[in-house]
């Protein structure tokens, strides 16, 4: 199996091993992306990509192989990064996300994100949750709006724990607490996709344990992409596995496959622990 | 087969440490067997009595490397060719420590015959058995410390004519049997050890197998039998 150093291994990388496309419908596509930063330093290289339907696709690699670059992509969230340029293709349902006439706060509505660190706002509980609906319309009166409440408190688990003081800080959960309550303000503006980097990277494994249960049941519901560093949470979690390594995507396999016999000698040697 | 080093030295060692061991395993086995045949074809009931003492050796062997596989699976959690090779290195001494039993079997039955069976007619038909089984298992050890798959499916392939020399074995015994009434039970003893010996080959077929699914990542047990039984049944 072994053909060369990491070096020359990458260099003679073609296209990406395994299936990064998949068979029928998938809800979000990449095709031959390219993104830039400052000074046209080129972070990723020619990446495509499907995420399908009710699945959840892991993103692994080692710091700084662009993971999070194409995470940020899918929501247009490097529009808010000053010199950041993004070429080829990322579709929702089919459209082009970067097309002129595409609002980006409805974008990212659609494809929700939830971050490392629990960030709730500074408000109550119930206003945490009831943000974005307000801010689309979702709900027409307040009835309308306390149904939406509760039902993407009780999807993201926190509902029993929350329902007796939805008008205590946000701030005032735990972490886990606070981080199931991000979720369920992501998932209350009714997102096709839920973007996911490391999620549970401040949190202890209980709450860790908590939150990879509710992204297993939100499966049904959504489509996730989460970055991971944690490569048992991407076994545990995941359906598919994608493994960057310096902005390019060597491999996307299942999730067992990539664990137990893995195609690209790079994954091989990431996921083994060994010298890259 | 990844042979580069991991970033942790100490599960580097730790993996060769297993992998030392069950060599010295392989080899105590190995020893074993040639000593328990050896007494079986030349009639050395001394050599026979030995040979069925030394297989708390291996056994103890297994229990050890058993438990340095489950301290591995809980403590590192490994994953892909390392993750094939420990859970290939449970089933290999499982398969090496029957291999122990069965040369301890051949070893007592020996050391109880009361006639040489170099003596008796088969000894040509059961020395060939021997011989071919003592070089398949040598082989299927050599394979897993080289790692080699290509020459661990071309050895797999000899358990098909140590099959055939059981199946010769026991109709020259069978034979033997209704001429020489006297021997009966020595006869019988011979056949258990041939028996004993025919299942060494296939031991040694399964660390083959498991050769090859830690190398290429394929389970191949299994598959040509499935194989067969589908074309006999079109």
């Amino acid at each position: 199996m072994r053909k060369g150093t990491d070096v020359e291994l990458l260099q003679n990388l073609g296209d990406t091993v395994g299936k990064p496309l998949i068979d029928g419908d998938s809800r979000m596509s990449c095709s031959k992306v390219d993104v830039f930063y400052n000074n046209n330093n080129q972070a990723i290289f020619d990446i495509s990509v499907d995420l399908g339907k009710n699945e959840i696709l892991a993103m692994i690699g080692p710091s700084g192989c662009g993971k999070s670059t194409l995470l940020r992509c899918l929501n247009r969230m490097n529009d808010t990064i000053e010199g950041c340029k993004v070429e080829g293709e990322i579709t929702l349902d089919g459209i082009d996300v970067y097309s002129k006439n595409i609002d980006p706060v409805l974008l990212r509505s659609n494809v929700g994100m939830v971050f490392q660190k629990p960030n709730p706002f500074p408000k109550s509980i119930y206003d945490n949750v009831a943000y974005g609906p307000r801010l689309h319309g979702l709900a027409r009166n307040g009835a309308e709006l306390d149904d939406l409440v509760e039902e993407s408190l009780i999807k993201s688990g926190l509902w029993k724990e929350t329902k007796d003081r939805l008008n205590k800080p946000g701030t005032g959960l735990s972490g886990g607490q606070q981080q199931r309550l991000c979720i369920a303000r992501t998932i209350a503006v009714k997102p096709e996709v839920i973007l996911m980097d490391e999620p549970t990277s401040a949190l202890d494994p209980i709450a860790t344990a908590t939150i990879e249960e509710l992204m297993y049941e939100l499966k049904s519901s959504y489509t996730i992409a989460v970055v991971t560093h944690s490569m048992q949470q991407a076994a545990r979690i995941s359906d598919r596995t994608a493994y960057f390594h310096l902005g390019r995507l060597v491999e996307v396999n299942e999730t067992n496959k990539v664990f137990t016999n893995p195609e690209h000698e790079l994954t091989e040697n990431y996921i083994t622990g060994r010298f890259g | 087969m990844n042979t580069q080093d991991h970033i942790s030295k100490e599960y580097n060692d730790e993996l060769e440490q297993l992998r030392a061991k069950v060599l010295n395993m392989g080899g105590l086995v190995e020893d074993s067997f040639n000593d328990a045949t050896k007494a079986l074809l030349k009639g050395k009931v001394q050599l026979a009595r030995e040979a069925s003492k030394e297989d708390y050796k291996i056994n103890a062997l297994e229990v050890s490397i058993d438990e340095d596989c489950s301290n591995m699976i809980a403590l590192r959690q490994p994953a892909a060719s390392d993750l094939r090779n420990i859970f290939a290195v449970v089933k290999i001494v499982t398969d090496l420590e029957r291999m122990g039993d069965e040369s301890e079997k051949i070893a007592k039955f020996t050391a109880e015959l009361s006639t040489n069976s170099h003596s008796m007619k088969f000894y040509n038909s059961l020395k060939s058995l021997v011989q071919n089984t003592r070089e398949m298992l040598s082989a299927a050890l050599d394979c897993y410390a080289r790692l080699d798959a290509e020459k661990a499916l071309e050895v797999l392939e000899l358990d098909n004519e140590v099959d055939a020399e059981f199946i010769n074995v026991n109709r020259i015994l069978t034979t033997y049997l209704l001429e020489d009434i006297k021997n009966i039970e020595d006869t019988i003893k011979v056949m258990w050890c041939a028996r004993s010996i025919e299942r060494v080959g296939d031991h040694a077929k399964n660390i083959c197998e498991y050769v090859v699914y830690i190398v290429k990542g394929n389970d191949i047990r299994h598959v040509i039998d499935e194989e067969s039984r589908q074309g006999r049944e079109k």
